[in-house]
């Protein structure tokens, strides 16, 4: 097995705050690790130690086969890195930004200005290649992010919430490119506080909380072990919602919970898809108008209430 | 550039092969010119910046050397504006030290730095570049000062190798203070703190010096602080320079202002650049 990042019980303290308490990853070359957690669980610290950007206090972390507190300068020829801010110069336009950093990376002028332009290209950006970033939407920012990151053709990147602050377009063509990446052989380390984009990206995922790796699998295996999918219905009429758990909680495995002021009823299903006819048709016996009938999936916070025992911070 | 070493037998090593890295010195050169570039790039679209650094020396000497000329005696001399002039000269240098300062904490909370710091490239190359450039945009700023002075009379009396000297000693003088701005930079959480402090820095570093007025017309607990203060120093060489009217009191720092100004800058320009690189390379936003 190749393996394109190695690390073994990573640790690094800030003062009172053990930021990662001997973390262990291992993600083979060409595919993708979902690293989960609520705000403050240690993604981003893990994120800068492995990316150069932040010495560990212990432990040891292998990118694209070099020691990133020995050899940060060849792990830096091999990384791209998108942090959370898209770290692009607001003042200058995307083939600037996409210029400079490719004389940074020594491409010559002509070299840096022929990978910009490709860069441009297959990011969509062509005909706002001219315009200042400042009048860039938040997706095309992130596009350019992205395009920053790939100049020097990096064989590990690290992607840190990428989609935060995305619209669900945004989202879906970055989801896309990111693959295209990883078929072309790009190992991918990406944290994200959503559960659903995890499961789209990843192949492999790790969900650490305060500084530590409390579950880690492939998604299917992470979902069965935090929770089952649960039927949610909103009734139009709030005053439906007393006759509504009452007609469903037959097909119920435990008693539906119900919102009266919002009239949400939900409820974990005894059999899957023939749960969801029973439940259809006792709502229509029962002459009940349904505003919305859905399957919902464990959020991250459902993931953290299953694993920790409490909502995530 | 050291060779790789081989760790862990299990990974396999994708050399990518990028076409012309060239030797180090003169890779620096071409990062330090790239990042340069990229600041004076942005003054093209952002010109209003020359205004942030050459508005108050403007003020202070339409204000001073215009309007008050007549109100205020130097000894010795009956030229106020030219007496001031390297004060005001100075004062650029003092002024530039917030928008470099509000600069680097940008590209810091932007992730600029983080990016720049995860690129396989020299460490002081982006600081570097970056006060290169904003010694650049500093001279504009003088340049523009320079010729408003010119309009409202000031003149150089000496010959023209010593009115360059003054110059240089002045373009020394705004380098450090560029790197001033940098460190106070890297070390702010936030535009306020830089804002408050660099504009009380630029006042009192001008006003409580001979640059304004002959240092015994000051208060008397000012006088010390006036003629130790290091831009004193400067403003007294300035005029030396210039053939600018000077006042000298009989004290070390006036009399010896080229002592004053080696150690004081030698050792502001040692601290700021050793401090600022080494935050570069521990920055976090």
């Amino acid at each position: 097995m190749d393996v394109a990042i190695q690390v073994e019980g990573l640790t690094k303290r800030y003062n009172e705050h053990q930021a990662l308490g001997g973390i262990d990853l291992t993600v083979r070359q060409g595919s993708v690790l979902g690293l989960l957690g609520p705000n403050g669980a240690g993604k981003t610290t893990a994120v800068r130690v492995l990316a150069t950007l932040l010495e560990p206090d212990g432990g040891r972390a292998l990118v694209a086969g070099y020691d990133v507190v020995k050899q940060p300068i060849e792990v830096r020829r091999r990384i791209g890195l998108a942090g959370q801010y898209a770290a692009v110069d607001e003042l200058l336009t995307g083939r600037e930004n996409l210029v400079l950093l490719g004389t940074l990376l020594h491409l010559g002028r002509a070299g840096a200005r022929r990978r910009a332009a490709e860069l441009l290209e297959r990011f969509d950006l062509t005909a706002a290649a001219d315009r200042p970033v400042e009048t860039y939407s938040g997706g095309m920012r992130r596009r350019l992010d992205l395009a920053s990151c790939l100049i020097a053709d990096p064989a590990v990147l690290f992607l840190d919430e990428p989609t935060t602050g995305l619209d669900p377009a945004s989202r879906q063509s970055l989801w896309n490119t990111v693959r295209g990446l990883v078929s072309d052989g790009v190992t991918v380390l990406l944290t994200t506080q959503y559960l659903e984009e995890a499961d789209y990206l990843a192949d492999q995922i790790v969900v650490i909380n305060s500084g530590k790796v409390i579950a880690d699998g492939t998604p299917d295996e992470l979902k069965r072990k935090v929770g089952q999918e649960w039927l949610e219905v909103v009734v139009a009429l709030p005053n439906t919602v007393e006759a509504a758990v009452r007609v469903l909680a037959p097909i119920a495995v435990d008693h539906p919970t119900s919102d009266p002021v919002k009239g949400v009823i939900a409820l974990q299903l005894r059999d899957g898809m023939d749960g969801i006819a029973a439940a259809a048709v006792a709502l229509k016996d029962e002459g009940i108008d349904v505003a919305d009938f859905a399957m919902r999936r464990p959020t991250l916070d459902d993931v953290f209430f299953n694993l920790v025992g409490h909502p995530a911070e | 550039m050291s060779t790789t070493t081989v760790v862990g037998d299990d990974n396999r090593k994708l050399e990518v092969v990028r076409p012309g890295t060239p030797p180090a010195p003169l890779a620096a050169i071409t990062e330090v010119l790239a990042i340069g570039g990229r600041r004076l790039r942005r003054l093209k679209r952002n010109p209003g910046r020359l205004v942030g650094i050459t508005l108050n020396p403007l003020i202070t000497m339409i204000a001073l050397g215009y309007l008050f000329q007549s109100a205020i005696e130097i000894p010795g001399s009956n030229n106020y504006m030219e007496f001031i002039f390297a004060g005001v000269a100075a004062q650029v240098g003092l002024a530039s030290i917030g928008p470099t300062a509000v600069a680097v904490c940008l590209d810091l909370q932007g992730g600029l730095i983080d990016r720049f710091r995860s690129l396989p490239i020299s460490r002081s190359a982006v600081l570097i570049g970056h006060t290169l450039a904003d010694l650049v945009i500093t001279l504009m700023g003088l340049a523009i000062v320079v010729g408003v002075g010119m309009l409202f009379g000031w003149r150089s009396h000496n010959d023209p190798l010593s009115v360059l000297a003054g110059f240089a000693l002045l373009a020394v003088f705004m380098y450090t203070m560029l790197w001033v701005g940098v460190l106070l930079g890297m070390a702010s959480k936030n535009l306020e703190t830089i804002e408050s402090v660099s504009g009380i820095v630029a006042v009192v570093f001008s006003f409580m010096s001979n640059g304004f007025l002959s240092v015994d017309k000051l208060p008397g607990w000012i006088r010390p602080i006036a003629e130790w203060n290091p831009v004193s120093a400067v403003i007294t060489a300035l005029r030396h320079l210039w053939g600018n009217p000077v006042t000298v009191a009989p004290s070390f720092p006036s009399e010896h202002p080229t002592a004053v100004i080696a150690i004081s800058l030698g050792l502001l320009f040692a601290v700021t650049t050793v401090l600022s690189v080494r935050r570069y390379r521990t920055a976090s936003a």
